[in-house]
């Protein structure tokens, strides 16, 4: 029943995974920020149209969203490495390098935005060298999870199976969505399209895998509980994502003439998705004992929290992976619903769980009054997500009615107004809660003093 | 053991099944003249270059904001002119790009093209 300690873990390896939390936050704060200015935007269309367009903005927001996401997590892998080996990390200045040349390319990255200079790929919207840099930034925190690790697969936990993947699936899809560079991709279409669909959503699957391997990370150390992890059926679970992961992108290409078993094999595969998770998570929820729960609230609240958008993103994801309904759903807000309630309600608060635990570890008091703002940033964000996702619902039906009905483009605008508003005010209070959070995760982890009073 | 053996035979189908994919699963029965297919290439870059799928969609690749693109061009309530307008003045959300006439000529050959291929979108 043992957990691992954090004892290996070095001073200097601390303080840089501390410095990528401080990034990942960065990242989220002004992606969050971005993303309420461009919801403006979809109310008030002459809204900074000529300083910060829209054409600026959503490539800005996705950038650094997409970023906080797997940022934060490789800050907690690489928090975690050492007590998990029980040796020193490999490459100590490793981490720095990654730091240096990452936070290098996001700023060309945003400075390229500013400037109006795009590849114009859907999520990568930046010029495709820097991609290339992208790849190259981390291939330092490859070879310290490697090398510190030296993982025995045969007796590894199921949350070192799901990083290595997490790894080795960024690297492959990263370059598989530069394969349009190659005329052959370029100069067919449908190939083009296909294949841009299968990288991207291949690629959201690798970091998927880097955060559910880090929320089964915390969910062992919370619980005091390390069999879970190395249960039979974790690891069914666990195929069950690797399979998604490597065949269920297709439930977005129904609309593209691809060949039809491509479709098929699609459909059948994406019906399991997100029930891997939910699955898991109801375990550790039945095996966790009151004591270690109150002593890890704040990181026990946030995964219950990711529970519920579970739930709710399956039933959604589902939905619209039936074919039938994806003819309609496709190109319609429903589909951003389910990227908001996912990497919102589910990452998110898997990231700041595995955050707050950290921060537990690092300072185990702090002043009751921080908690009870904390609480409030949970539930403030997770209200407003509610309204936010109903809204993004709401008008994608509005726009599959006016499809239906064969009106124009401004007709359904206008009728969507009304959602619209409410998912530009309901943005606003997304940003206000997680901005608590961010806000007083960044106080915690940059105080020079250690704070004292109740627990976390 | 079993672990990485199962592991492996995963990875290894889905190398046959990117590969498949990559080849006959996406196969393009639209031929091309070598001219129209310099000029769509052209237009195909100007898209990116400037952006259009922040707003605009391609077979449910992009945005939202702006109407969705992939059957624009053989839509009887846009079609090429409608698009021309919007490509030369912009319009309350578009911006106005300022493009020549070269420009929205190769834009419009582009999404023709996109449109000719659009066979399941057209008919589910």
């Amino acid at each position: 029943m043992s957990t691992q300690k954090l004892f290996t873990n070095s001073y200097a390896t601390r303080s840089a995974a501390k410095a990528f939390l401080v990034l990942a936050l960065s990242y989220l704060l002004f992606g969050l920020l971005l993303g309420v200015i461009g919801g403006f935007q979809y109310i008030l269309p002459p809204f900074l149209k000529d300083q910060l367009s829209f054409q600026q903005t959503r490539p800005l927001h996705v950038y650094l969203v997409i970023t906080w996401i797997f940022t934060a997590a490789q800050a907690g892998i690489y928090y975690y490495l050492p007590g998990i080996a029980n040796r020193p990390l490999y490459w100590q200045q490793g981490i720095w390098w990654h730091f240096i040349l990452q936070l290098t390319v996001s700023l060309f990255i945003i400075i390229s935005f500013f400037l109006g200079n795009f590849g114009g790929r859907e999520y990568l919207e930046f010029p495709p060298l820097l991609g290339a840099f992208i790849l190259l930034s981390w291939i330092p925190f490859a070879i310290n999870f490697f090398f510190t690790l030296k993982p025995n697969y045969k007796t590894a936990p199921v949350y070192i199976w799901s990083w290595s993947t997490g790894i080795i699936f960024f690297f492959i899809t990263l370059s598989e969505s530069y394969l349009w560079l190659l005329d052959f991709f370029r100069t067919n279409i449908v190939r083009d399209v296909t294949v841009q669909w299968k990288a991207l959503g291949s690629m959201v699957g690798s970091w998927n895998m880097l955060v559910y391997g880090t929320a089964i990370y915390v969910m062992e150390q919370t619980s005091g509980n390390n069999k879970p992890a190395r249960s039979p059926l974790a690891f069914f679970f666990y195929f069950l994502g690797l399979i998604n992961l490597m065949f269920n992108w297709g439930h977005h290409t129904y609309i593209v003439p691809a060949a039809p078993w491509v479709k098929n094999v699609a459909y059948v595969i994406s019906m399991t998705e997100l029930l891997i998770l939910a699955h898991l998570i109801i375990q550790w929820r039945k095996m966790m004992r009151n004591g270690r729960k109150n002593y890890h609230l704040i990181s026990y609240r946030l995964l219950s929290y990711s529970d519920g958008w579970i739930i709710l993103n399956l039933i959604l994801a589902i939905t619209i992976s039936v074919p039938a309904w994806n003819y309609y759903t496709h190109g319609t807000h429903i589909t951003v619903a389910h990227a908001m309630g996912t990497t919102i309600g589910i990452n998110t608060m898997l990231l700041f769980a595995s955050i707050f635990y950290i921060i537990k570890n690092e300072k185990a008091e702090v002043p009751e009054k921080r908690k009870t703002w904390i609480r409030k940033g949970i539930i403030i964000t997770n209200i407003a997500l509610v309204i936010f996702w109903a809204s993004l619902l709401g008008s994608g039906l509005v726009k599959i009615s006016g499809r239906l009905n064969n009106e124009a483009f401004y007709i359904i605008m206008q009728k969507c107004q009304p959602y619209f508003k409410v998912f530009a005010y309901s943005g606003t209070l997304i940003f206000i809660g997680l901005f608590i959070l961010i806000f007083l995760a960044l106080k915690i982890l940059t105080a020079k003093k250690e704070i004292t009073s109740a627990g976390l | 053991m079993a672990k990485i053996v199962i592991f492996a035979a995963l990875f290894v189908m889905y190398l046959l099944y990117s590969f498949t994919v990559y080849t006959k699963g996406t196969e393009n029965n639209i031929s091309v003249s070598a001219t129209d297919q310099l000029k769509i290439d052209k237009g195909k870059q100007i898209f990116q270059q400037y952006n259009c799928i922040a707003c605009h969609q391609l077979y449910g690749l992009g945005g939202y904001i702006g109407p969705e693109l992939t059957t624009a061009y053989s839509d009887a309530a846009r079609g090429e002119l409608y698009m021309k307008i919007f490509l030369t003045a912009g319009g309350r959300r578009m911006p106005n790009f300022h493009f020549i006439k070269e420009e929205t000529d190769a834009i419009i050959s582009y999404l023709q093209y996109v449109d000719a291929t659009a066979v399941t979108y057209k008919r589910p």
